[in-house]
């Protein structure tokens, strides 16, 4: 089963003379229980593609069905029930002056999860958090804790689609780990469907099957993750992205 | 001798509450010289605000203490908040690791950057303009011009953390404090902007302390790392020797980085031992 089909999709900003392209004509399918990974030159797209997946983007052209429902300019209540996103900026998407506690516990109630106290705790347990840090705001947390507190918010509805972007980009390689297994088994055992982007090609060749590869806003190939640890890689971008990544590495 | 840029004695930072205090950075002592710096270690060992702590940028009700803390001799634990504010900016910088909450969101980021350097430098709005497009080409900026006239929220992940960089230099300061610059980039333009920083201190002789949560970056990048625990630094080594770390910690760390030619089924986690949070602070002086 197809869980996300998007066709040639574009995404621009501005109009007339200052229109920006950010997405040209990406076309793309994931199956359901797939990972689907995204990398690519900063600036290249991807954020955006996964913006107006959620809506977040009304400048897009294409067509997009997600989890069977097929997209206009409004995301009902139940999509956000099925798909949620955790942003690449933690701070942005938690709210100053609310704790913990209260940004887990509206958008449960929100999408009527039952059990809210109790699952607030597995949820900070199952991020690295713990209890303690319950009742804490955005600003008395480090980089990293911002971010599980982010992934947590975008497990607690229990979507079956995930769209990730660099969830793990603001942690050390500990709690990185510890994320990726979280992510890895709630794959396994719920049968999850994610988008993940980041610029780590360790960490997308972790977890995922394929992986499209982006620059100036188009897919310059898509390949497995088989095909890129041989670093068989047909673009010339590729090519340099691979090369500058096994450099680093060793 | 000579002093070094940067000296600090047996660090701080305590936030009171009800219940008990909250020692986030306990004791820890280093110098910073003419060169690159690592700080590492885990989410919420006090990377952060053990740089804070340094531009005396804590928030109420947080508490800074320490036995000694000096910029160039001059005392900065205990300098006016006037005093802390020239030196902000223009002797001593820092790259937050949140870089578009650091951006004001209604200004271009163009004009912040221009206005930035205007504030510690003499130069004209048009010089200020010319100078800003500039360094974003060299944080290899796509379109300088364009990306100029953007605000914080039009601009990508990446773009944001290479802006903040841009600005933070612009001014040329004796030190920076860089918090994660890089993690939001790949590999190819995190090269590249490493490439200034590094001329920076080789040719300018800036000193620069890296906080990065990326082990095999800052073995290859700085010539010294200081490893935290829990608020204190449980190792110190040469970057080049990271590799013969001895504390289990480290090692830990070393072994969940994932790696695109050696898969695994699962990534090793860290188990931590008590022993860790209480053995004392090793000093990174030098
Ligand atoms: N609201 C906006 N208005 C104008 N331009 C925008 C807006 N949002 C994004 N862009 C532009 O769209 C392009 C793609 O941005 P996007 O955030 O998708 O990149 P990205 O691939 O996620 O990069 P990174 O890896 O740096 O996060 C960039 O050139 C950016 O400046
Ligand atoms: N205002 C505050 N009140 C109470 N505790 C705080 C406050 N700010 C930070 N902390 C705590 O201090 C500890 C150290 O925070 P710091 O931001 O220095 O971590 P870090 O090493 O930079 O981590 P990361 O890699 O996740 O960014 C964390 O446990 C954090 O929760
Ligand atoms: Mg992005
Ligand atoms: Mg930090």
């Amino acid at each position: 089963m197809t869980a996300i089909s998007v066709q040639n999709m574009n995404v621009w900003f501005g109009t007339g003379a200052l229109r920006a392209d950010a997405v040209l004509d990406v076309s793309f399918d994931v199956n359901e229980g797939e990972i689907f990974g995204l990398v690519g030159e900063s600036g290249s797209g991807k954020s955006t593609i996964l913006r107006a997946m959620v809506g977040l983007v009304p400048t897009w052209s294409g067509t997009m069905q997600i989890a069977g429902e097929t997209l206009g300019k409004k995301r009902s209540q139940a999509f956000f029930g099925n798909v949620q996103m955790v942003f690449q900026d933690p701070y942005a998407s938690l709210h100053p002056r609310h704790t913990v506690d209260r940004v887990l516990s509206e958008v449960m109630r929100l999408h009527g999860i039952a059990d809210v106290d109790e699952r607030i705790v597995q949820l900070l347990d199952d991020v690295g958090l713990g209890a303690g840090f319950r009742f804490r705001y955005p600003h008395q947390l480090s980089g990293g804790q911002r971010q599980r507190v982010a992934i947590a918010r975008a497990l607690a509805p229990k979507p079956t689609i995930l769209l990730l972007d660099e969830p793990t980009s603001a942690l050390d390689v500990s709690v990185q780990a510890e994320i990726l297994n979280l992510l890895a088994d709630l794959q396994q055992s719920q049968g999850l469907t994610y988008i993940m982007v980041s610029h780590d090609l360790g960490v997308v060749g972790h977890l995922c099957k394929r992986i499209a590869v982006m620059k100036d806003g188009e897919f310059v190939e898509v390949l497995s993750v088989e095909a890129m640890r041989r670093l068989e890689a047909s673009h010339a971008y590729t090519k340099h992205l691979l090369a500058s990544s096994i450099q680093s590495v060793s | 001798m000579i002093e070094p840029l940067l000296n600090v004695e047996n660090l701080w930072v305590r936030f009171p509450s009800r219940n008990a205090d909250f020692d986030a950075v306990r004791g820890v002592s280093f110098t910073l010289g003419q060169e690159r710096l690592g700080i590492v270690g885990e989410s919420g060992s006090g990377k952060s605000l053990t740089g804070r702590a340094l531009l005396r940028l804590i928030q109420s009700p947080g508490i800074v203490e320490a036995d000694r803390m000096t910029l160039h001799g001059e005392n900065i634990l205990h300098a006016s908040e006037a005093r802390m504010r020239q030196l902000r900016g223009g002797q001593i910088s820092m790259i937050m690791q949140d870089p578009k909450f650091s951006l004001n969101p209604v200004m271009s980021v163009g004009q912040q950057m221009s206005e930035a350097l205007r504030a510690h430098k003499k130069v004209s709005k048009s010089q200020a303009r010319i100078q800003t497009i500039k360094m974003l080409d060299e944080v290899a900026i796509r379109d300088p011009e364009r990306v100029f006239d953007l605000f914080p929220h039009e601009v990508s992940g990446g773009m944001g953390q290479r802006i903040m960089i841009a600005m933070m230099l612009l001014p040329n300061p004796k030190i920076l404090i860089a918090d994660e610059p890089t993690s939001a980039l790949d590999v190819s333009v995190q090269i590249q902007v490493l490439d200034i920083m590094d001329k920076l201190v080789r040719d300018r002789g800036m000193g620069l302390i890296f906080i990065s949560h990326d082990l095999n970056l800052v073995a290859k990048f700085c010539d010294r790392i200081i490893i935290m625990y829990a608020g204190r630094i449980v190792e110190t080594c040469k970057a080049s020797e990271l590799r013969q770390a001895k504390h289990p910690y480290t090692l830990g760390l070393l072994n969940s980085v994932p790696n695109l030619e050696h898969p695994r089924d699962r990534l090793d986690v860290l188990k931590r031992d008590p022993a860790w949070r209480d053995a004392p602070s090793v000093s990174a002086c030098q």
